[in-house]
């Protein structure tokens, strides 16, 4: 992959901030339109051609590839630099028990976080946009899911979306030609289907960013890049190399063949192929400069590979580091003008953090045991989910917690790894010898997981800011965190447990331990989900919001944030689809400003 | 196996003896003994690489351990009709591995694994008069039968139950995850395939769903 280095710098148009779902779509939009643009990124390089491990057996790994400080989702995770903790890189919580303490995941490769993600992609709905209006609760967006939509259909268009259309509430329909059909359901997605279809929960095909079959390389280049023939035939050669999934090897591992959305092997490519994308690696962001009629005049970053300070400069600044790190850039950018950090003239930057609502239950089904020997690897992911179902009930207030919840899971024959047979003397009394093999080949492929996804509303105690005293390795200014649920968020994962706990025993099966009761106790710690939105939210008031409906900063115009720190919600829906839908708006809107001269 | 063993009876003797002079709770040095000083492999290591057992860090299993925890692991695993017994497959060098990692996690094992292997021999010794490695079948079961269920175990064997818990996990996530291990329990996937069928008609109908028209 083409890469400058902090001495080979161009002139450049945009200084994107980020290389994951925001800083690639944004890089990938602004590249394709003609804008020159410089792309950073705090960690390394990273080619998934090259270094993915597709098909090694957790035998092949360390420790059977189990989870290490090193790697908190298994050897074999495609994240590299990155985790929960980052060497040299702290972060400060005000209160360290589990109810108050933010986790904070960062990683530190090219592509981000997009490298290991589930692929999950929902599209917001209608409410989810307007909560507050819907209930007197955290904020609308300042824009509606008619004005998103054009956009969720372009990102699943260009990354690739399996799913189906349901028509269910708050759970928008994809116009023809934008979803790529759904892989077989599993055994096990059959059965949770049948089981909670009794109980009025609906089991629908899931939607993930994996290519079921080949992108449509003929027609969709024209209907993403309508009148730009350059960027159809860059568009129609990438989508020619993308290969489909061939059912084997975990998506979280990353894809060598790019059958499943990663930054670097969808929005990169492309946009390194016009030739207008240049990439720094190892390039530590720390502040947004101005000029002295106070707009964003470049960014100021340390070269990770000389320690040096160093400055880049371009007609306009994305930030798109991460919500919590796009946070820190803008609090450590202090000047006379913007003593409390930039754009932070309503004193919101850090406000209204959010994660998503956590809260797992596995059952023992033995309907599923001893079944005849079958491939379930498929997508490695997810085939079907239940999206939230209790719209009426909820807004009637019968629920006791506002807002909703999707469910993920799974279940089957997957790859053995170092757990698969542990810890089932609960099922077999302590086997050993002849009988725990027999006891192994029963019990194999039997489980079930479930795990809530829902939203959480922001809320005044859930923040970040700088800590006064603690700095990373290059000296720069850590994130302190404060987090507290609400009842809402509680009483919800508690819901989660009853509801799971109701599937299992739907199914005939059985759980090693009662759900929990106390939704406390219930919820997975803040930042645990990797959803982490907010921190620099829209809105339609300069007083209480950090940017508008672009993304555009209310202090700076040259300023636009990119990534999740804009939401003003966090629906249930994983939040990179929204990302990437809001990145490829915010740049659209860039290059019609650029045009008109107005950037 | 045995041969090795046998090379280090004389340490084993003169180590069960001291070992058998201290109760469970005063014997934190047992579990400590030769801990590793090892390297985590670190947050960027080349992972579409092959490794074995000993490639990251050295493995410190002490030699006269080592023929107590193959017997052990082949007392859970056994060979049987489908598959080989578990250290066939080198299980031990995985759990030798495991118990010398420099993680946190892994050294609590460490603790967990040499105490119990201690206490392996101690009652082996005292029940049986002889190294665990060479009891009967019927032996081994004998003191497996009071230690292999946390629930039910005695108060005096609570320890030993929790040793044995741990160390049938790992004898399970060794074995398991070997080709000869995955091939026993039928895994079948890990291979490319043109499409993905979903499940056979057989697997629905024994699980009472219904079989879509083909």
């Amino acid at each position: 992959m083409p890469l400058v280095k902090p001495d080979g710098l161009g002139e450049y148009d945009v200084i994107v901030v980020g290389s994951g779902a925001a800083g690639g779509q944004a890089a990938y939009t602004l590249a394709m339109g003609g804008a020159r643009v410089l792309m950073f990124e705090a960690g390394r390089n990273y080619v998934p051609e090259q270094e993915t491990p597709m098909f090694q057996t957790r035998a092949d790994a360390p420790l059977r590839a189990a989870s290490t400080p090193d790697k908190p989702f298994g050897f074999h995770d495609a994240t590299v630099d990155g985790g929960w903790q980052v060497p040299g890189e702290p972060y400060v919580n005000t209160s360290e028990d589990d109810a108050g303490r933010f986790d904070w995941w960062r990683s530190r490769m090219l592509g981000g976080r997009t490298n290991h993600w589930g692929r999950y992609s929902f599209r917001n709905g209608p409410y989810d946009f307007k909560p507050y209006s819907r209930d007197g609760l955290g904020f609308d967006w300042p824009l509606t899911y008619a004005e998103l939509g054009p956009y969720y259909d372009k990102v699943e268009m260009l990354i690739g979306v399996y799913g189906h259309n349901d028509g269910l509430e708050n759970t928008p329909d994809s116009p023809p030609g934008c979803l790529l059909p759904p892989p077989k359901p599993r055994v096990s997605d059959l059965l949770i289907a049948d089981r909670s279809k009794k109980l009025g929960i609906p089991v629908v095909a899931g939607h993930r960013a994996v290519l079921t079959r080949p992108l449509d390389h003929r027609n969709l280049p024209a209907r993403l890049h309508p009148g730009n023939a350059n960027a159809q035939r860059i568009l129609a050669e990438q989508m020619r190399d993308r290969a489909a999934c061939l059912w084997a090897t975990p998506c979280g591992r990353g894809c060598s063949i790019r059958a499943t959305y990663q930054s670097t092997t969808v929005h990169m490519p492309p946009a390194l192929a016009t030739g207008k994308l240049d990439i720094l690696v190892n390039a530590m962001v720390r502040e947004v400069t101005l000029d002295k009629k106070g707009r964003a005049s470049g960014v100021a970053f340390i070269d990770k590979t000389t320690g040096e300070s160093r400055h880049a400069m371009a007609r306009a600044v994305v930030l798109g580091a991460s919500s919590c790190e796009t946070v820190r850039i803008l609090l450590n950018s202090k000047s006379t003008r913007f003593p409390e950090g930039l754009a932070n003239s309503s004193g919101k930057v850090g406000r209204y953090l959010m994660d998503t609502v956590g809260s797992s239950v596995e059952g023992q089904i033995p309907l599923l045991e001893d079944l005849p020997p079958h491939n379930e690897d498929g997508a490695s992911g997810g085939h079907m989910y239940a999206p939230w179902w209790l719209y009426r009930e909820q807004l009637a207030g019968k629920l006791g917690f506002a807002r909703g919840y999707h469910i993920e899971f799974g279940g089957g024959r997957g790859m053995p790894g170092v757990s698969t047979v542990a810890g089932i003397e609960w099922l077999t009394g302590g086997s050993y010898g002849r009988k725990f093999k027999e006891d192994a080949r029963r019990y194999y492929g039997s489980f079930v997981w479930f795990d809530g996804r829902g939203e959480m509303i922001p809320n005044e105690q859930s923040r970040c800011e700088i800590d006064p005293e603690v700095k990373d390795r290059w000296g720069i200014p850590v994130l302190r965190f404060h987090w507290k649920w609400s009842e809402h968020e509680t009483r919800q994962a508690a819901h989660m447990q009853r509801t799971f706990g109701e599937i299992i025993e739907a199914m005939g099966g059985r759980m090693k331990d009662p759900v929990i009761v106390d939704g406390a106790k219930a919820i997975a710690p803040g930042g645990s989900i990797i959803h982490e939105v907010g921190g620099a939210i829209m809105g339609d008031d300069a007083r209480r919001s950090v940017t508008n409906r672009w993304g555009q900063t209310w202090d700076v115009p040259n300023l636009f944030i990119a990534d999740g720190a804009v939401f003003a919600s966090n629906a249930d829906k994983n939040p990179t689809l929204t990302i990437m839908a809001l990145a490829w708006r915010a740049a659209d809107h860039i290059l019609d400003r650029m045009t008109r001269k107005e950037l | 196996m045995g041969e090795d063993f046998r090379i280090d009876r004389r340490t084993a003797i003169q180590w069960v003896a001291m070992a058998s002079a201290l109760p469970w709770l005063q014997r934190p040095a047992l579990g400590t003994a030769g801990a590793p000083a090892a390297e985590p492999y670190g947050t960027d290591p080349r992972l579409n690489h092959v490794y074995k057992p000993g490639d990251l860090w050295p493995l410190t299993l002490p030699p006269y351990m080592r023929a107590a925890a193959a017997a052990l692991c082949d007392v859970i695993i056994p060979a049987d009709a489908e598959s080989p017994a578990a250290s066939a497959v080198s299980v031990v060098d995985f759990i030798d591995e495991w118990i010398s990692a420099p993680y946190e996690a892994q050294q609590a094992d460490r603790k967990t694994i040499l105490e119990g292997l201690g206490w392996l021999e101690i009652e082996s010794r005292k029940r049986f008069k002889s190294f665990f490695v060479d009891l009967t079948d019927t032996q081994k079961a004998a003191i497996c039968d009071d230690i292999c269920y946390l629930p039910r175990a005695k108060p005096e064997y609570v320890e030993a139950a929790k040793f044995f818990a741990t160390f049938r996990d790992l004898t399970a996530g060794g074995f398991y995850t070997t080709p000869a291990g995955s091939k026993d329990i039928r895994y079948v996937g890990n291979v490319a395939l043109a499409r993905f069928d979903g499940p056979p008609p057989e697997v629905l109908r024994k699980v009472g769903l219904p079989v879509p028209p083909s």
